[in-house]
């Protein structure tokens, strides 16, 4: 199981001068109520982040933030050295489970062709290219079988790797994950931890919320502790110390660090 | 069949599916009920264009209730915004508060013209052939029939074009925002459809059936398929059908054509709802005996498998003792060991039963899981 | 003086004795179905009762208030009826089990109306009547009937607190303490349905659900608790039932039905802004915090994000620290640069001098 370290740069991208998430000050409150407070975070490329907190941290919200789909209150959030209006192509997007309505009359192929649709941009149609292209992410989650399933038959691991398959089928360089283990198979799992390894491999980047602490070592190289303020970031020897963890689970909101007040 | 028999049956149609259309996506999207609000509100906007031009007969009317659509629509989103409240109440609000203000407009400065209130809602559908639209010494036919042809080119139109991007915005709004397909911009040239498609329709069927045309064939498609396109094409042939019959029941008890309409998108609903392959309520039913059925097998296997070798085994594998240990009725019993031995679990010795090799490993398997 | 003439005149008195106990009964009952999300509920049930309203006047043959709500209830809850059981049984979302029941209903009322008065006209059949109401023609036995099966159905809601509390905001809990939460639904479902019914005389049916939405939407901006919301919804429902009745009357041409439903809708409008949860509120309280804002305690938090970043050497935007002090930082932090305690970078971002950290030590 390869762990840890960056990659060597043989793969990465030209826009290297910048780190393929900058977030700085982030502040998003909704209301009155801060949901991420002064929030600082650097993702290099090439690295497979976990981030992780209580309920209530933030986590989904930050990931939003860098998909600019909330307004922050403060601070920015740069997506491969810009904008991530600017960048979109180059971003895939793997919301939670729970986000979507697995009634919807569709099936799995189609499902997969969805993450298309931003290259083809308004009014263009999905053509055979485009077919081969889902059916090919289909078989790399081993979801091939299942083209013309209809969504709803489906078991949540099998959800989930429709959707990754739909993240990989936009051949993005920077995959922001939410929750994508929550509730699956331990063979899913395993799939899943097999195909962003090689997605890092290749020199791409993963972000992932992620809910369980016992495998962010054995999965993840790099964490991000939240609890709407940041609490600990880097590789996982550095931040992920039971210090760091007993500051981000301890029970209060760490607003306020060292103040208290 | 008369002409105008056949004008009247060709304009319940081409309503029918424009509704159709367009009110699948209203389903798919929860929103349903926005074309009840549209259906209700339009009237203010119509009151108002016939204030501002002096005629009922302007086309400007239908523009103007179009317009009160979108407006609806969007004072809805206002409501909900403050997040005073949620977004069934703001609907709640809004329309009744718009039609209020309609009958008072219609009341204080069009009595006495032929702006019918009942008109808009009810539709006039028996007397559309009347209406013709006449021009240049041609006559065009009923003027309604035009309308709605019109009004189901642009709603097809606009679905086909758009299809993937309303696809996407109604499965994964978050994704469609991800990739740039604006889903406000969606939101809203649907409703403008939605409420160019109910005006249009108002003549056939009245404001409050165009939400039975407009929900219940897309909902009862719902049921019957597991694709997008194939539901959107029987919504649009349910939505037909129930519109024919409709004419037809109208015809036969001398009733009101737009409920007879509205009746039969009801009964299109039930049918669906009771004899849906897989999902209705009679094969659910089937399906739930089914299981019982099968499940008492296995507690049969189960329980021969565990007196099997053991003295009271003699008693306890006979088929009169069954109803007695297991509580079954003799009925039931009886069903039970039948298909046990119809599936090879068991083998019938007399009084008595017998599992065979199957139904030996059928009791290892459940108990083991 | 005007006003005492106006109470001598009857009819002006009936109705708005009506609206009155309509308002009530409508307002106290809707504060049920606006916070359990079934707003629109209302709405389908007036409209599903045009079958069960004609189908008592053919069975019954005259045109007695009483039989007819007893038909129009009928209807009424045969449709929660369906729309539950749809809802339960299939994929069909409430949303579009309302509108086909809705819909559906009224138009077998439909053809029931023009099958029985034997003309495919539905208008002339008096179907204006049900749809717009007939407020105008209230007779003094019509208000006593709807004030009579108002007061009752008040009386079953305070036996029924208890449950009706629990089934609002937690049913599960309510369910777990052994209380029966199906039947408390299935009596409030009855409950409203009568709301509905005794209301559609004055109104009409299109108008139904607002009486239910409206007082309490206005209701709910006062106060968070259940009762004195109920109490405040049916004030409301009153207030709108009697203004509406009285304007009506007054301005010619003016429909009862939709006077009383502006009127209630202005009510909402006000409470939306000037209630305690209201939109005025809320800007003049963010208004107030700021002008009161001690730079002082802006001063420190800087001080604190120092700390919290390991030093000195970073600026921060006025909006992180609003979120720390919960109110617009700008003025103070405005009138902090003036006095030289801390600056403003190029970016527009804030930091301490060193004049300023100072200050904080110093105190």
């Amino acid at each position: 199981m390869t762990r840890g370290g960056d990659n060597d740069g043989a793969d990465v991208p030209q826009a290297l001068s910048h780190p393929a998430i900058e977030v700085t000050d982030l502040t998003v409150a909704y209301g009155e109520k801060p949901v991420l407070w002064d929030v600082d975070v650097e993702v290099p490329h090439g690295t497979l982040t976990a981030i992780v907190g209580p309920n209530g941290a933030g986590k989904t919200t930050l990931i939003r933030a860098i998909l600019g789909l909330v307004e922050p209150a403060a601070g920015r959030a740069l997506v491969l050295g810009g904008d991530y209006a600017d960048n979109r192509r180059r971003v895939a997007y793997v919301p939670q489970r729970g986000s979507v309505d697995w009634d919807f009359p569709t099936d799995v192929l189609d499902v997969v062709l969805m993450g298309r649709y931003g290259h083809l941009g308004w009014l263009r149609r999905p053509g055979r290219k485009e077919r081969e292209a889902a059916l090919d992410a289909l078989r790399r989650v081993e979801m091939d079988a299942y083209a013309h399933r209809q969504i709803s038959q489906l078991s949540g691991g099998q959800q989930q790797r429709v959707f990754l398959a739909r993240a990989l089928v936009q051949d993005a360089e920077l995959y922001l994950m939410d929750e994508p283990f929550q509730g699956v198979d331990a063979t899913t799992e395993r799939t899943i931890v097999d195909l962003l390894q090689e997605l890092r491999e290749r020199g791409k980047t993963i972000v992932a919320v992620h809910h369980d602490l016992q495998t962010v070592a054995e999965y993840f190289d790099r964490v991000v502790l939240l609890n709407v303020r940041l609490v600990a970031s880097g590789t996982v020897a550095d931040a992920f110390t039971e210090e760091a963890l007993r500051r981000t689970y301890g029970g209060r909101s760490a607003l306020f660090g060292t103040n208290g007040r | 069949m008369t002409q105008g028999q056949l004008e009247i049956q060709a304009i319940a149609v081409l309503a029918a599916v424009a509704c159709a259309l367009v009110g699948t996506f209203l389903v798919l999207r929860r929103q349903s009920l926005l074309s009840d609000a549209i259906g209700h509100s339009v009237l203010v906007g119509i009151a108002v264009a016939f204030l501002v031009t002096g005629t009922t007969t302007s086309p400007l009317l239908l523009v103007g209730a179009a317009l009160t659509g979108v407006v609806t629509v969007a004072l809805v989103q206002v409501v909900t915004g403050t997040r005073l409240v949620k977004e069934d109440a703001a609907i709640g609000l809004v329309f009744p508060a718009l039609f209020s203000l309609g009958v008072i407009i219609v009341s204080r400065y069009a009595d006495g013209v032929h702006l019918d209130t009942d008109a808009v809602l009810l539709g006039e559908l028996a007397f559309a052939p009347f209406d013709r639209l006449e021009a240049w010494g041609w006559d065009f036919g009923p003027a309604s029939l035009l309308v709605m042809g019109f009004v189901l080119v642009l709603d097809a139109a606009v679905i086909a074009i758009l299809w993937k991007e309303l696809k996407l915005s109604t499965f994964d709004p978050a994704l469609a925002l991800a990739l740039g397909f604006a889903p406000v911009v969606l939101q809203y040239v649907l409703m403008t459809i939605v409420s160019v498609t109910a005006v249009g329709a108002f003549n056939a069927v009245g404001s409050i059936l165009v939400v039975a045309l407009m929900i219940a064939p897309p909902a009862a498609a719902y049921l019957l398929t597991d694709g997008l396109g194939r539901l959107v094409v029987l919504a649009c042939a349910i939505g037909a059908a129930s519109a024919l019959a409709g004419y037809w029941l109208a015809f036969a008890l001398d009733a009101s054509i737009a409920g007879c309409i509205a009746a039969c998108c009801g009964a299109a609903f039930a049918l669906a709802w009771t004899l849906a392959p897989g999902r209705g309520l009679v094969a659910a039913a089937r399906r739930r005996a089914r299981q019982r059925l099968e499940f008492a097998q296995t507690m049969l296997a189960i329980h021969l498998a565990n007196h099997e070798g053991r003295p009271e085994a003699a008693v306890e594998s006979r088929v009169a003792h069954l109803g007695e240990h297991l509580r079954w009725d003799g009925d039931f019993a009886s069903r039970v060991v039948r298909g046990a031995e119809r599936r090879g679990l068991v083998v019938r010795n007399a009084e008595a039963l017998a599992l065979t090799e199957r139904g030996r490993a059928l009791a290892e398997e459940a108990v083991t899981g | 003086m005007t006003a005492l003439f106006l109470v001598d005149d009857y009819t002006l008195r009936t109705v708005a004795l009506g609206a009155v106990a309509l308002g009530i009964v409508s307002g106290a009952l809707g504060t049920f179905a606006v916070l359990r999300g079934q707003a629109l509920l209302g709405d389908a049930i007036s409209h599903a009762a045009l079958p069960g309203v004609v189908l008592a006047y053919v069975l019954l043959g005259t045109k007695a208030s009483l039989g007819l709500m007893i038909g129009a209830a009928l209807t009424g809850f045969a449709a929660t009826l369906v729309v539950s059981a749809v809802v339960r049984t299939t994929r069909v979302k409430d949303d579009a089990a309302l509108g086909i029941a809705l819909s559906v209903f009224f138009g077998i009322g439909l053809v029931l109306l023009t099958w029985v008065q034997r003309r495919p006209d539905a208008s002339q059949a008096g179907l204006d009547r049900f749809l717009f109401g007939q407020a105008a023609t209230v007779l003094r036995d019509d208000v006593e009937t709807i004030a009579i099966v108002g007061a009752l159905a008040l009386v079953v809601v305070a036996l029924l607190w208890k449950q009706l509390k629990l089934l609002a905001f937690d049913p599960e809990f309510g369910a777990s303490l052994g209380l029966r939460m199906r039947a408390t639904e299935l009596a409030l479902t009855a409950l409203l349905v009568v709301a509905i019914v005794i209301g559609l005389q004055m109104v009409g049916a299109v108008l139904m659900s607002a009486m239910i939405v409206a007082p309490a939407a206005a209701a709910r901006q006062w106060t968070n608790r259940l009762g004195v919301m109920t109490i405040v919804a049916a004030g409301v429902g009153a207030l709108a039932g009697a203004t509406g009745a009285v304007a009506s009357s007054q301005v010619e041409r003016l429909p009862t039905g939709p006077s009383i439903v502006l009127v209630a809708t202005a009510l909402v409008a006000v409470s939306f802004l000037f209630a305690p949860r209201g939109l005025a509120l809320r800007a003049w309280r963010a208004r107030r915090a700021r002008s009161q804002l001690g730079t002082h305690v802006v001063l420190a938090d800087l001080a604190a994000l120092e700390q919290a970043h390991g030093g000195p050497g970073r600026a921060h935007p006025a909006a992180t620290i609003a979120v720390m002090v919960e109110a617009d930082a700008t003025a103070a932090l405005v009138a902090l640069e003036r006095d030289g305690l801390v600056l403003r970078d190029p970016e527009g971002n804030w930091a301490l001098t060193d004049r300023g950290r100072s200050e904080v030590l110093r105190r």
